[in-house]
């Protein structure tokens, strides 16, 4: 059989009248009949992939679209504002960018790019994503919060499908606190909630990611300044751009909350302290409001207003000074000095002196075989009442103390609200101690010795208290036996006070002998200012028992207090300053002083403003009148303005820095030094 | 010659279940391009139809032996104008498979080139003759086809590459290979994979990887794969309705309406439309296999059997990758998916058929 020419020009490859085997077009047949059996099993083979897929089980892939189309995007509820007295803002919010991971459609192992990608610890973020497991699959995760420009960059070019689809920006509104840790301690910080404070019954109602206060006021009144957080639900193209919005649900703002702080006197109080180791706070003594607290060294709770950098973390912690330490309600040292107004009222109350009774001061005395000596060398002379609180005589306050006897002094430091916490509306507070008979019992089972009462007698020996409970305590003696809970949130009717029923001619006596303090030539001359009669008193509190010193320890400086008030009777404003290694109370005496006469400007030039409204014949005084101290609203919420900006201060003319004067000071360190009975337990600072 | 050539003669049947695959592809095309840059493609698609129609009626007046006369000349040139392309073809989406001819228009020569191989594979079927087809035979052929085919998968276009295969296939086993060769094919097939895995581009690669577990990298390649199946799947029985679908309409599903039109079409229309859909093409297959059958001979049964088998390997490809059952070779459904040069070798090919039937009558 040939091959016939298929380009010949006849009959082109036709099949010719005798056909050979291959030219019978029926000749495959078979194999034909076998491809239609393949084109059949070919497309019953398509049909069941559809069948698998839309019949049998739609619903999976059904959501599955839906879970791509619709995104639900959080809108976080802004934190309420925190506000002084006169409404002007402390703490405001910030809008950022933050970015949300979606666990729809993450893969775990994008986890590591993104990380590195946002500059995250990739251990981190795994251990934040796995937080969320149990938790519905849509809800988001925030996994990065005031982003950067590059962080926001680094989202938008990569959270298209190729790249890493479960990221998306939201915006939030974060926390703007002042700077250079202005009043960082009462007002705190926000930050996300810790994995083990979920456990705590406290934190148990919110959800992880949830930036809750964690300190100070935000802590406090966390419930009230934190939102609703609201949602958004859109329709999303492939490329994450929204289509269509499906519904919306608000995010509530948190309330804003007003302190009774006033920024004119806490900014004095933050200048005050700037520099130094301390704290300062002002109450106002007829109803607790706190006007200004404020604690030394200090951080800036803008470092921790998200997730705290562990080396921001590190060096907060490993200061030695503690700057996290709230000193105002947590710093428990001996008061010194300024506990004896308190003796001299026990004293009087008890009967067990009058203001007739007088001791005569040779520089020390012995009480139960141990000499005590008085911080002026060479003694007071004769000294009763009056006398021996202007100077401090610390003589007389022995045989006060001796007289008493621990526990009618104990009963008078209670009933003053020494020994416990004062109440305040803050976190952390610590309680002090007011030593006593029953005390020394529980906790040491051994009876009191009447000789480690000398000690307690000019504030020292196991005795310690907190500035907060130094300024309520003596406010509240000034007001004649009435002590309100010290607060500073803004309320109508403040808790009923603690009442103590006082005869009104010992208080005044007690006033009067603080008057002397400041205004005639006593120990707290420095906190002096013409034309008002300022009462308060000095204290040096020693910190190492006499012992450790005489054994060549080098004993750390004395603690400097003042607590002082104006005016004389029922005070508008009662001052504690802590200075710590301030060495002498007359050192802290200019502290209290400038918080004082703040109040005092302030005061003058509000009654001016009125004076010049009434005259102007408009309405709304008030309104009006808080304009002149609108500076301090600019010191709180300015870049680097914070505690710097002296210029508006009221109280700044007399630097309260003044490093010259201390070395002109008499040096009366060891000698109040050696007041420290042998026997007593040792200093403030070391209390079992 | 062609005087007792009829109107009537045309396989009206086949013409009809193409025409009304397209309509529906037109439809959809409209569905899921509608406010996107490709918003036109529907309007052009109706212009390929009418062209690829006129086409075949073109074709079909030419009788198919003179065609197969030339086919030395259209390999050559079908060799030519593909290593035209590499040299100065367009590129796009990452390769070079086009040459510009018109604005608007890009051929893609590798879509033309089945036509030829067509022709090919049939006139060396028809000349055989010896009573079984020997190995030899085969490689013959097949070296014949590795050229042009090896030129596509340098563009690189794997998927087309492999549509010469099937016309190669089918012409060899109508042509009598014996049982014992197929099987050794098959082993040979099974033993070459692995291997030519080791040369195939990274996106090849990690096509075939997704296929194999989609889950695996549901943001790469196998992106397409799974928010396929969740567009068809979102289907369900009756469908989204047309311009409903939000995997389409939102653009999750790449390509709607070209390579995944399918897809799309599931989800807007549902079960019951892709069994109709289907059917159609179904119908379609044995209308072409029944011309095969009543060609007037071999060249004509192989002509015919090269189209159908070519036109079977498309919709399972293609179909398949839409349910996951296929790997994604980005080889578009005839007749449905957007784009001229698919189009316009569809109908010539199905010219080829009719042209076929034409002459059934010949003797």
């Amino acid at each position: 059989m040939t091959l016939l020419p298929i380009d010949s020009d006849t009959q082109l490859g036709r099949i010719s009248d005798k056909p050979g085997p291959r030219d019978d077009p029926k000749f495959a047949a078979g194999r034909v009949a076998f491809f239609q059996y393949l084109t059949v099993a070919v497309f019953l083979f398509l049909i069941t992939g559809f069948w698998d897929l839309q019949v049998s089980n739609p619903e999976i892939y059904n959501e599955l679209a839906e879970r791509n189309r619709i995104k639900a995007l959080p809108i976080i509820a802004p934190r309420g504002k925190i506000l002084d007295r006169d409404g002007r803002v402390i703490v405001d919010n910030h809008l950022t960018w933050s970015v949300i991971l979606s666990r729809e459609s993450m893969r775990p192992e994008h986890l590591g790019p993104i990380a590195e990608g946002l500059q995250l610890d990739r251990d981190d973020l795994v251990r934040l994503v796995n937080r969320y497991r149990g938790r519905p699959k849509y809800e988001p995760v925030i996994i990065k919060q005031e982003l950067t420009p590059s962080d926001i960059a680094f989202v938008e070019s990569h959270k298209d499908p190729e790249f890493f689809p479960e990221l998306e920006l939201i915006h939030a509104q974060r926390r703007l606190y002042p700077e250079s840790g202005f009043s960082a301690h009462v007002i705190g910080y926000t930050g996300e909630i810790s994995e083990s404070e979920l456990d705590v019954a406290e934190f148990a109602s919110y959800e992880p990611g949830s930036v809750i206060g964690k300190f100070g006021i935000e802590r406090q009144f966390n419930d009230s300044l934190m939102g609703v957080d609201g949602q958004r639900q859109v329709v999303v193209d492939n490329r994450g751009r929204e289509r269509q919005v499906i519904g919306i649900k608000e995010a509530i703002p948190g309330k804003n909350l007003q302190l009774t702080i006033d920024l004119d006197l806490q900014v004095v109080a933050e200048l005050a302290l700037d520099g130094r180791k301390g704290a300062i706070v002002a109450l106002n003594p007829r109803n607790g409001e706190v006007l200004a607290i404020a604690s030394r060294p200090t951080f800036d709770p803008n470092k921790f207003s998200v997730r705290i950098k562990p080396e921001d973390w590190k060096q907060i912690v490993d200061n030695p000074d503690h700057p996290l330490l709230n000193r105002a309600i947590q710093a428990q040292f001996a008061p010194g000095s300024t506990f004896k107004p308190l003796m001299a009222l026990a004293g009087l109350e008890s009967g067990a002196i009058d203001d007739q009774y007088a001791v005569h001061c040779t520089g020390g005395a012995t009480f139960y075989g141990h000499y005590h000596h008085c911080w002026v060398k060479h003694g007071h002379g004769t000294v009763a009442l009056h006398s021996a609180i202007v100077h401090s005589c610390d003589v007389y306050f022995y045989n006060v103390g001796n007289r008493l006897g621990i526990d009618k002094i104990a009963y008078f430091a209670e009933q003053a609200g020494f020994g416990r916490k004062s109440g305040i509306d803050l976190p952390h507070e610590a309680d002090g101690l007011v030593p006593s008979s029953e005390w020394k019992i529980r906790n040491f089972r051994q009876k009191w010795y009447p000789g480690e009462t000398i000690s307690v007698a000019i504030g020292q020996g196991a005795l310690t208290v907190t500035p907060v409970q130094l300024a309520r305590a003596v406010g509240g003696i000034a007001m004649g036996g009435i002590w309100y809970k010290p607060h500073l949130v803004k309320t109508t009717k403040p808790d009923p006070p603690h009442v103590l029923a006082l005869n009104q001619e010992n208080v005044d006596k007690v006033i009067s002998g603080m008057c002397g303090v400041v205004n005639e030539s006593g120990t707290g001359l420095r906190a002096k200012i013409p034309g008002y009669e300022i009462c308060g008193k000095t204290g040096s509190a020693q910190l190492a028992s006499n012992e450790f010193i005489k054994k060549g320890g080098k004993a750390p400086k004395d603690n400097a207090w003042f607590v002082g008030f104006w005016p004389p009777h029922n005070p508008e404003v009662v001052v504690a300053a802590l200075y710590e290694g301030g060495e002498h109370g007359q050192l802290a005496a200019p502290l209290a002083r400038d918080v004082i006469k703040s109040y005092l400007d302030k005061k003058v030039r509000l009654g001016k403003s009125a004076m010049l409204v009434s005259k102007a014949g408009g309405a709304g005084v008030r309104g009006r009148s808080a304009a002149p101290g609108g500076a301090g609203v600019d010191a709180s919420g300015e870049a680097g303005g914070g505690s710097r900006r002296a210029a508006p201060v009221p109280a700044s003319p007399q630097n309260p820095t003044s490093g010259k004067s201390s070395a002109a000071e008499p040096g009366n360190t060891d000698v109040a030094g050696s007041t420290r009975p042998r026997a007593a337990t040792s200093g403030g600072s070391e209390q079992p | 010659m062609s005087g007792y050539l009829s109107v009537r003669d045309i396989d009206w049947g086949m013409v009809f279940i193409s025409i009304l695959i397209c309509a529906l592809g037109v439809v959809q095309i409209f569905s899921a391009t509608h406010g996107t840059i490709w918003e036109d493609a529907w309007w052009k698609q109706i212009i390929w139809v009418a062209g690829g129609l006129l086409l075949m009626w073109i074709t079909a007046q030419i009788d198919y032996h003179s065609l197969m006369t030339h086919v030395t000349l259209l390999y050559v040139l079908s060799v030519v104008l593909l290593t035209a392309v590499l040299l100065v073809g367009k590129q796009a989406f990452g390769s070079t498979r086009w040459i510009p001819l018109a604005p608007g228009f890009h051929l893609q020569v590798s879509e033309f080139v089945k036509l030829v191989i067509i022709l090919l594979v049939a006139r060396f079927m028809a000349e055989l003759r010896s009573e079984t087809l020997e190995a030899r035979d085969v490689l013959k052929v097949g070296a014949l086809i590795v050229v042009p085919m090896l030129l596509v998968i340098k563009e690189p276009d794997l998927g087309t590459a492999l549509t010469y295969l099937p016309i190669l296939a089918v012409g060899a086993f109508l042509a009598g290979l014996n049982w014992r060769y197929l099987i050794a094919t098959a082993i040979i097939v099974v033993l070459v994979v692995p291997v030519g895995i080791h040369f195939l581009q990274p996106y090849q690669k990690a096509r075939l990887v997704s296929f194999l577990d989609p889950d695996r990298d549901p943001r790469g390649t196998g992106y397409q794969v799974i928010q396929s199946k969740i567009a068809v799947g979102a289907g369900g029985m009756w469908g989204k309705g047309v311009t409903k679908g939000s995997q389409t309409q939102l653009r999750f599903l790449p390509v709607p309406h070209t390579d995944f039109i399918f897809s799309a079409f599931a989800e807007e229309h549902g079960f019951a439309g892709v069994v109709v859909v289907l059917a159609l093409y179904f119908m379609l297959l044995m209308q072409i296999v029944k011309n095969a059958q009543t060609a007037p001979d071999s060249a004509g049964m192989y002509i015919c059997m090269g189209v159908g088998a070519l036109m079977l390997f498309h919709v399972l490809v293609n179909v398949g990758m839409v349910v996951g059952r296929m790997p994604v070779t980005g080889i578009p459904l005839p007749l449905m998916s957007a784009g001229g040069s698919s189009m316009l070798s569809i109908f010539l090919m199905l010219g080829l058929v009719n042209n076929v039937r034409l002459r059934r009558f010949v003797n």
